[in-house]
């Protein structure tokens, strides 16, 4: 096995997720798609601590799990306020700092 | 790749999978189906994960990840009242997503460019499972510092959650 | 007393050699004499105006110091002669030294105690003549000036210093004669002094710079002693120098042709006329002869008879003019002039002693009869003799002391001009005998002027003093304050007694004293008296007070009849009223030249006028350029370019700022996308 294509496929993933935090109009599904990206930098890392006989790359994948998950834990936190002052989790309509 | 190597047909497999998974979390209309495929990739990617030897790490992305952050994610979608079933459109219109389609294709493009031109052909050391023993070890001696302010992350996060969602009383 | 009278002609000899000492500390701080006055005038000009009578006490103070000191040194230099000189180098300037000078010694001790004794009496007089007038500051600092001025001039000790205090005189003099300039025939008569002093200063410079060449330096030592000893360049051009030297004198001395302003500048207040047109300035001339006197003697001795009869000329025709003015101030002008006359005429027959003898006692009595006349002015109102009369009942000590003073000046015996006028006429005839034949004819018209100033001053006194009050019955006149009437009285003592400084043959400390300098000019005065000589001037000065009461005294008596009696034959008169028509010419030449000069100096104005207002055009414009061109539509512009370019960017660029936290997303990822590409771009090259 090459560390090659767990590179790729790491990067594959992460460009799905860049898609879809881009396209996403749902505030939850934006999220979603953030929690991709993480999966797949935590498979990065995971193949590059094997390639490099290190265990900092696991250890780091395990602090980037919980940072998820404290970052999932704020960010439905506010994306509830959010609905709670608009009826809707359209990210379309958070625009007040616009111009 | 090597296909005379088992592992690498069981890690196409498993690439097929997760990457259909991704794709289909950011492209479907169902808001619920979106969580559950992440929940498929996720699982995919905890074997991908104990396939590279990181046992440890592939089991807590099942307890954390699919655990929690996805019940979470559902606990978000039921309050949020987001549509169950179809949506009409949950994403955007098609310069976005054209915009977005390039902003992935460069990125994964840069990536496999950048990976491609360093390591090449480099193979994995044969040998390569790690002891959950280890990781404590290192994890306590040598990381404790990030262990800690990780700690401290978690911490902020679960007050910072609590007083974000309380209601205001009125 | 026939041995006497026949020794009588040949016993003149010349003055002895003095053992000169150098005058210790008393010399060493002469120059305080000098320095004191100007400062007086300084401190006047600074702070006048808050000081009483502007100033007065202060110019009064330090004309007073310089009356005492002169007098110490006057007494030390009696007891043992002195010579000091002290020297001071301001700059060099190629071969020549420009130095400042103090001389002390017999001929400066001379004019120190003159200036200061005249000063004393014309300062304390004007404190109360000046009173309340309407320039007080300014004329107390000019009148210091003047004294400062003219203590430089004869203090110093090189030529050129001479010159700066000659023209420093000529300044003060303009100043105080136009004093009263709101009329213009004041700021004329200004003028005019100073031209024809001006004109006159042409020979001064160069007669001053051809020695200056040819010896190297401008001290008077330097110069007389190359003369003395015959220095070839020297005795070559001794004729052109002293020549020139004497055109310089004769200008300020009032000499004909030169006299004109003199008695134009009456116009000044009095007691300048007493100080600065009576006993100094006027006497800067004689000065300036008597110091170059040894140069004169040595190698410029053929242009002594031309003094000589310049002098002898300008006594009789002054004289003249002067029975016919009405003015009294005109009358003592006219006299002053004649009066020059006798000291430039005794300097040319080679009387050194006697000429600035003569000096001395005519500047008592002269300027007494200058401040009494202004006392009877002030007390008349009026300048003209046609407006007094009478005022002997009046003012009486005005009356004495004028009386005096016009004895004195007609030379009755055994008053002071007595003495020094009947050496002057001495010294005529000795020199009519040794050497200079043509002295007779000096001395003739030296007697004959002598009755002619008796006459006119013994008219001026009657038609003043006696006779009716021809002025406004209501207003009568009174007697001068004490202020006024003292210097009177103490320069009547001076007219008296001065004249006994130089009795022939029993007691001559003024010979003594003036011949207590470097190279003593050997002069000849006399051991006793010369009998002829004075028998016939005083007889002729007796002859001409007679006439002149017979013409003129008249108690009781109106002018008319007075004048029906005195008429001169018609044609002379119009000639003496107009001065010889003198002035007339002067003014044709004046004209003849002003023209022509007038135009081309207008053409040159025109000329650099249009030079001027081309160039400040010019810049206008280039101004005008600068500021549109440049600073409005280039700088401003840019400037106003980049801020409303920054406007309009910003304008631009904030819709970038969708608020959609998205779009900020993409650009982040294609922001590291392009960082990722320059990355590789650049690590690959």
């Amino acid at each position: 096995m090459t560390i090659a294509q767990f590179a790729i496929l790491g990067g594959l993933l992460f460009s799905i997720g860049v898609y879809g935090v881009l396209v996403r109009r749902n505030a939850v599904l934006v999220l979603l798609s953030v929690e991709l990206m993480m999966t797949a930098v935590n498979i990065n890392l995971v193949a590059f601590g094997r390639y490099f006989d290190n265990i900092a790359g696991q250890i780091f994948s395990l602090f980037v799990i919980a940072v998820a998950a404290a970052e999932v834990g704020i960010g439905l936190a506010i994306v509830l306020l959010i609905f709670r002052n608009r009826a809707s989790a359209n990210v379309d309509e958070l625009d007040l700092l616009r111009w | 790749m090597d296909l005379t190597d088992a592992g690498n047909w069981v890690f196409l497999v498993m690439a097929v999978v997760i990457t259909a998974a991704g794709l289909y979390t950011v492209t479907t209309r169902n808001v619920v189906h979106a969580a559950l495929a992440l929940v498929t990739a996720m699982a995919t990617a905890a074997a991908i994960v104990i396939m590279l030897g990181g046992e440890f790490v592939g089991w807590v992305i099942v307890l954390v990840y699919i655990g929690a952050v996805i019940v979470l994610f559902l606990f978000g979608i039921m309050i949020t009242r987001a549509q169950v079933g179809r949506a009409p459109s949950l994403d955007h219109g098609g310069n976005v997503r054209f915009m977005a389609a390039a902003a992935a294709g460069l990125m994964f493009a840069a990536i496999t460019y950048a990976v491609v031109e360093l390591f090449g052909d480099a193979t994995l050391p044969a040998e390569g499972v790690v002891r959950t023993a280890d990781i404590a070890d290192s994890m306590f001696t040598r990381f404790v510092i990030p262990f800690e302010a990780v700690s401290f992350v978690l911490l902020a996060a679960l007050i910072g959650g609590i007083v974000l969602a309380r209601r205001d009383e009125q | 007393m026939v041995t006497m009278l026949s020794s009588a002609a040949g016993t003149l000899v010349a003055a002895e050699e003095v053992a000169l000492s150098d005058g210790g500390a008393l010399a060493q701080y002469a120059w305080l004499m000098v320095v004191l006055p100007f400062v007086a005038a300084l401190v006047i000009t600074l702070y006048g105006k808050k000081t009483p009578k502007g100033g007065a006490y202060i110019a009064v103070a330090s004309v007073a110091f310089v009356l005492v000191y002169g007098l110490v040194l006057l007494i030390s230099h009696w007891a043992n002669p002195i010579t000091h000189t002290e020297n001071f180098n301001i700059a060099t300037v190629g071969q020549f030294d420009i130095e400042w000078g103090v001389v002390v010694d017999g001929l400066s001790i001379m004019m120190y105690f003159v200036v200061g004794a005249i000063s004393t009496a014309s300062f304390v007089y004007a404190v109360s003549y000046m009173e309340g007038d309407v320039r007080e500051t300014a004329f107390w600092a000019s009148f210091s000036l003047f004294a400062g001025a003219m203590l430089v001039l004869v203090s110093s000790a090189n030529i050129l210093q001479l010159i700066v205090g000659w023209e420093l005189v000529g300044v003060a003099s303009y100043l105080l004669i136009g004093h009263y300039w709101e009329q213009h025939e004041n700021s004329s008569a200004a003028i005019k002094a100073f031209l024809v002093n001006k004109t006159a200063d042409v020979g001064l410079v160069i007669g001053a710079l051809i020695p200056a060449l040819i010896v190297g330096s401008f001290r008077f030592h330097d110069i007389l002693g190359a003369a003395v000893e015959g220095n070839p360049g020297i005795v070559k051009y001794g004729f052109i120098i002293g020549l020139l030297l004497f055109i310089g004198a004769m200008g300020k001395s009032a000499q004909f042709p030169f006299h004109v302003w003199l008695p134009d500048a009456m116009a000044g207040p009095t007691p300048v006329s007493a100080l600065m047109h009576a006993a100094t300035m006027v006497t800067a001339g004689v000065y300036l002869l008597g110091r170059m006197f040894p140069f004169y003697n040595s190698v410029a001795i053929d242009v002594l008879p031309i003094v000589m009869w310049i002098g002898g000329i300008t006594m009789f025709i002054a004289g003249l003019l002067a029975i016919v003015q009405d003015d009294i101030k005109r009358v003592l002008a006219y006299s002053t002039v004649s009066q020059l006359g006798y000291m430039t005429a005794a300097m040319g027959a080679g009387a050194y002693t006697a000429g600035l003898f003569h000096l001395f006692t005519h500047a008592f009595f002269k300027s007494l009869l200058f401040l009494g006349a202004g006392s009877v002015i002030h007390a008349v109102h009026s300048n003209y003799m046609s407006d007094m009369g009478g005022l002997r009942k009046y003012m009486p000590t005005t009356f004495w002391t004028f009386g005096i003073g016009s004895l004195a000046l007609a030379g009755f015996p055994l008053l002071a001009g007595f003495f020094s006028k009947d050496e002057i006429l001495a010294s005529l005839n000795y020199a009519s005998s040794h050497g200079t034949p043509s002295a007779t004819y000096v001395m003739w018209i030296g007697i004959v002027t002598a009755f002619v100033t008796a006459f006119y001053m013994a008219r001026a006194v009657f038609l003043t003093f006696f006779g009716e009050y021809k002025g406004d019955p209501a207003h009568e006149p009174h007697e001068s304050p004490a202020v006024m009437t003292v210097p009177l009285q103490a320069l009547a003592v001076g007219a008296i007694v001065a004249g006994y400084f130089n009795v022939p043959g029993i007691f001559t400390p003024f010979t003594d004293w003036l011949s207590g300098r470097e190279f003593a000019p050997g002069d000849h005065h006399p051991e006793s008296f010369d009998v002829f000589v004075l028998i016939a001037g005083t007889l002729a000065g007796l002859a001409g007070i007679a006439i002149g009461y017979n013409f003129f005294f008249a108690d009781g008596e109106s002018q008319k009849a007075r004048d029906s009696r005195f008429r001169l034959p018609k044609p002379i008169h119009t000639l003496l009223v107009n001065k010889y028509y003198i002035d007339d010419l002067y003014m044709l030449i004046v004209e003849f030249i002003r023209r022509p000069l007038a135009n081309a100096a207008n053409w040159l104005n025109g000329l650099i006028d249009a030079v001027v207002s081309g160039t400040g055009i010019l810049t206008a414009s280039i101004g005008r350029f600068v500021y549109e061109g440049l600073d409005q539509r280039g700088i401003d512009a840019s400037i106003n370019a980049i801020g409303g370019g920054t406007g309009e960017a910003g304008a631009a660029l904030r819709y970038l700022q969708t608020g959609k936290v998205q779009q900020y997303a993409a650009a982040l990822f294609f922001g590291v996308l392009a960082l990722v590409a320059a990355f590789f771009v650049w690590t690959s090259i």
